[in-house]
């Protein structure tokens, strides 16, 4: 193979004690993306299932894609252009820097710290660098973008140790963050999402009217204004079919969710809190996106069964609960996870003592 | 009788090589060898040196920690070799058979009438003591101790492990005899496990309590099995006994003679013809498998839960199996974005899931990176107990006493495990860091 043969040429030169020694862990990202490596186990089970992280990150970057081309047309739509294709070029040429900006910030800091800590690259950052420009509106300043992430990679995971110990979802802290630190640019009463035209999103309408001017089909198909990737419910329920199907994002977390915001949305409706129909929460603002891609982060949800239908009722309720009664945000999604993945090893712990309670009753009964 | 007990979590890994129900007899080898690194904590002291003349039975060394445990050489001949690893750490005794096997007289008592202690003294003699283990830990049994219960697991659900209808349908003699002994070393119950529908003979074994298991691997490992006939609470002690050494215990009572003759199976997809095998325990694989073909991994035991041997090497004491498989030493393209047909997944992102029938012929590739935990939920659907695997492992990685207890430690061993280390996308050596745990665990209580 003559792409192995390079990669084993210039092998040396990346390695310890080599010229670029220094670049060692970043040598080997890019050498394990390519090639898997020929690592054989050493210890415990001789054989493994071929499932690995970069094919679960993976995964769910393509379930991403849907709702990405989608928002990326979307764009091109809302900026008055309605044949499909350069629709679809406008959005994709607004939306590509972001997601350029986003993706280099973000693993350079991955790489540098992964150097630094002498171990390998994490693939978590593939879905996170997709997940922030998907949850920003595209015309947000690129400095913005680039500044959030370096915040949400730096603070919001490796100063916890890196992938998997992080508490909060990456991409959402780097929205909080933008969304707290320059309120103008990201929100207020009007999101920007083309050339900066400006124009309250469906979502609040709803909160301000208790209508909004577009078909329940089009908040459905995603041609209302908003981030880029939370906008069509269906792309986003394409891409939970293919988390769901795949196993990769937990049913329980997605359904919970769903459950819990129905149930407060009804709840609202019927004590006459709200106008519109409870349907409505799951279609517009990024609800839907949250339930499917941001709950279901395994790393920031409840680990354990039962803390999960917990911890996603609790996101659905909760999300509802600060879109309702909340005057300041209209968003409740964002808010909503961060909170529950702050109280999501809370959740656990208890989950998790009733099992210790019941090995320490078998004592008892020996006794 | 009690009630078939059916697990629904496990997998069955369906491996390439299953063995054709045929016994061979493997040729005398020209060494047989004892390791202690066969058993957990134990540290050896030895008997014998290098051209002592020795019986089938005879001590070869004992375990410094409890003096009363000997290990003793499978059959008679000369000490051939002392291998020893780094910092003169004791890797096995290797001793060259005679072609007359001479086995030593030992002192057989009638399990029906002797005392408890004599029956320990036999046992402890001949060296079979060293085939009880003791849970928690997985160690070998103190033979102090008291166990509330010992367990039998009467099949084995690792992939390509032996049918034991076939590999000890004439002992079956030797299993009642073994059983009967078993059963006076505890004031508690034998409780002897048979798969649902290939119960054999099994249910027809007096004196003890049967169970049914149904579902796929791990249910046949004992300690599956004991979490749900009667859980392992802090303090209990309970023995196991492998069904293959409970023959081998009768057949010493019932005949008088030392003989640790048994049949494994030899498998796996680089296996030539996978069939089953007649040895003498501690035997050298070459004797067994032959000639071991270039970048091929002899396992000891099952490709789950096996030792590594090298080609020269010896069948590890506890195994009933040889497995033969590829090595998985190659760069692989892509590989992590191709579809990988060939390759056996329990996930969805990949294609196995079409297939359920297909025989994989996996390698021993790591296929993929070590990475932090990340995915959740997943191990609990291999393990079919009531124990949270990753915050039991985290337990073990931060040393927590306490939280180990809590969790379970006391209820699985590493083998338990397997599952889960073989599904984890993250590659985390579960085994392992669960066998540092129970270590951890020991030396400090």
């Amino acid at each position: 193979m003559g792409l192995r043969n390079i990669v084993d040429k210039i092998k040396p030169t990346f390695s310890e004690g080599g010229k670029l020694g220094f670049l060692h862990s970043t040598f080997e990202g890019f050498e394990t993306f390519l090639f898997v490596p020929n690592t054989t186990t050493q210890r415990g089970s001789h054989v493994r299932d071929c499932n690995d992280i970069k094919r679960v990150m993976i995964v769910v970057v393509l379930a991403l894609i849907p709702a990405m081309l989608v928002g990326m047309y979307n764009v091109g739509y809302q900026a008055g252009i309605t044949e499909i294709f350069p629709a679809f070029w406008f959005g994709f040429l607004k939306a590509l820097p972001t997601i350029i900006v986003s993706y280099v910030t973000g693993l350079a800091i991955e790489f540098a710290f992964a150097q630094k800590r002498k171990h390998e690259i994490n693939e978590g950052f593939l879905v996170t660098g997709l997940l922030i420009p998907l949850v920003m509106p595209v015309t947000v300043p690129l400095w913005i973008v680039a500044l959030s992430t370096a915040f949400a990679v730096v603070i919001g995971k490796e100063v916890f140790g890196g992938t998997g110990m992080n508490v909060f979802n990456p991409a959402l802290l780097a929205r909080a963050f933008a969304f707290f630190a320059y309120t103008p640019q990201m929100s207020g009463e009007a999101v920007w999402y083309a050339d900066a035209k400006t124009g309250a999103t469906a979502l609040e309408q709803l909160g301000s009217t208790g209508e909004m001017q577009w078909s329940v089909m089009d908040a459905f198909i995603g041609l209302i204004p908003g981030s880029l990737g939370e906008t069509s419910t269906a792309a986003i329920l394409l891409g939970a079919v293919i988390l769901l199907f795949t196993g990769v994002a937990s049913w329980r977390i997605m359904l919970s969710v769903f459950v819990g915001g129905l149930a407060f949305a009804y709840l609202f409706d019927a004590v006459g809190m709200t106008e519109y129909p409870a349907y409505y929460h799951l279609l517009v603002g990024g609800f839907a996106f949250g339930a499917v891609f941001m709950a279901t982060d395994p790393v920031t949800s409840a680990q354990t069964n039962c803390g999960k239908w917990i911890y996603g009722f609790m996101v659905g309720a909760l999300a509802i609960l600060i879109r309702v009664v909340n005057p300041a945000y209209p968003e409740g999604m964002m808010l909503s996870i961060l909170f529950m993945n702050a109280l999501a090893p809370l959740i656990d712990y208890f989950v998790v003592e009733r099992n210790v309670a019941r090995r320490k009753k078998l004592i008892k009964n020996v006794k | 009788m009690s009630k078939n007990i059916n697990l629904r979590k496990g997998l069955d890994i369906n491996l390439a090589g299953k063995a054709e129900l045929r016994v061979e007899n493997a040729p005398m080898a020209k060494s047989y060898a004892v390791s202690p690194l066969d058993y957990e904590n134990v540290t050896p002291k030895l008997l014998v040196k290098v051209g002592d003349k020795v019986e089938a039975g005879a001590a070869l060394f004992f375990d410094k920690n409890n003096p009363r445990i000997l290990f003793t050489s499978p059959v008679s001949g000369v000490v051939s070799a002392i291998n020893r690893g780094e910092k003169r750490k004791l890797l096995n005794v290797a001793v060259e058979p005679d072609q007359e096997q001479v086995a030593k007289a030992i002192k057989v008592v009638d399990p029906a009438k002797a005392e408890r202690s004599e029956i320990v003294e036999m046992l402890l003699e001949s060296g079979l003591w060293t085939r009880i283990v003791e849970r928690p830990y997985g160690v070998i049994a103190n033979p102090d101790a008291q166990p509330k219960a010992i367990f039998v697991s009467a099949f084995d659900s690792a992939p390509l492990a032996p049918d034991y209808n076939f590999a000890l349908a004439s002992e079956r003699e030797n299993i009642e005899a073994g059983m009967a002994l078993l059963s006076r070393l505890t004031e508690g119950k034998v409780h002897l496990s048979a798969r649902k529908g290939a119960e054999g003979f099994m249910s027809e074994i007096k004196g003890v309590e049967y169970h049914t298991f149904s579902g796929k691997h791990p249910v046949g490992n004992v300690g599956v099995q004991i979490h749900h006939i009667d859980r392992i609470a802090k303090g209990d002690i309970v023995w196991t006994v492998n069904i293959q050494d409970v023959a081998i215990i009768g057949r010493m009572v019932r005949t008088g003679k030392f003989d640790m003759s048994k049949t494994i199976v030899v498998a796996g997809s680089e296996a030539e013809k996978p069939c089953y095998k007649r040895i003498i325990a501690g035997a050298a694989v070459e004797s067994i498998i032959g000639k071991v073909k270039e970048n091929v991994r002899v396992i000891s035991g099952n490709a789950l839960t096996g030792r590594t041997t090298a080609a020269d090497g010896y069948i590890a004491a506890d195994a009933n199996m040889i497995t033969l498989l590829p090595e998985g030493n190659v760069y692989e393209l892509l590989g992590w974005a191709m579809p990988r047909f060939h390759r056996f997944s329990v996930s969805r992102a990949y294609f196995s899931w079409l297939c359920p029938k297909k025989e994989y012929k996996l390698d021993t590739n790591l296929n993929g990176g070590e990475r932090p935990f990340v995915v959740t939920g997943l191990y609990e659907n291999y393990l079919p107990m009531d124990v949270y695997v990753a915050y039991l492992l985290k337990a073990c990685l931060v040393k927590d006493l306490d939280k180990m207890e809590n969790l379970g430690l006391y209820e699985v061993l590493p083998e338990d495990l397997a599952l889960c280390e073989f599904v984890d996308p993250s590659k985390i050596e579960m085994q392992q860091i669960l066998r540092d745990g129970i270590n951890l665990m020991i030396k400090e209580s």
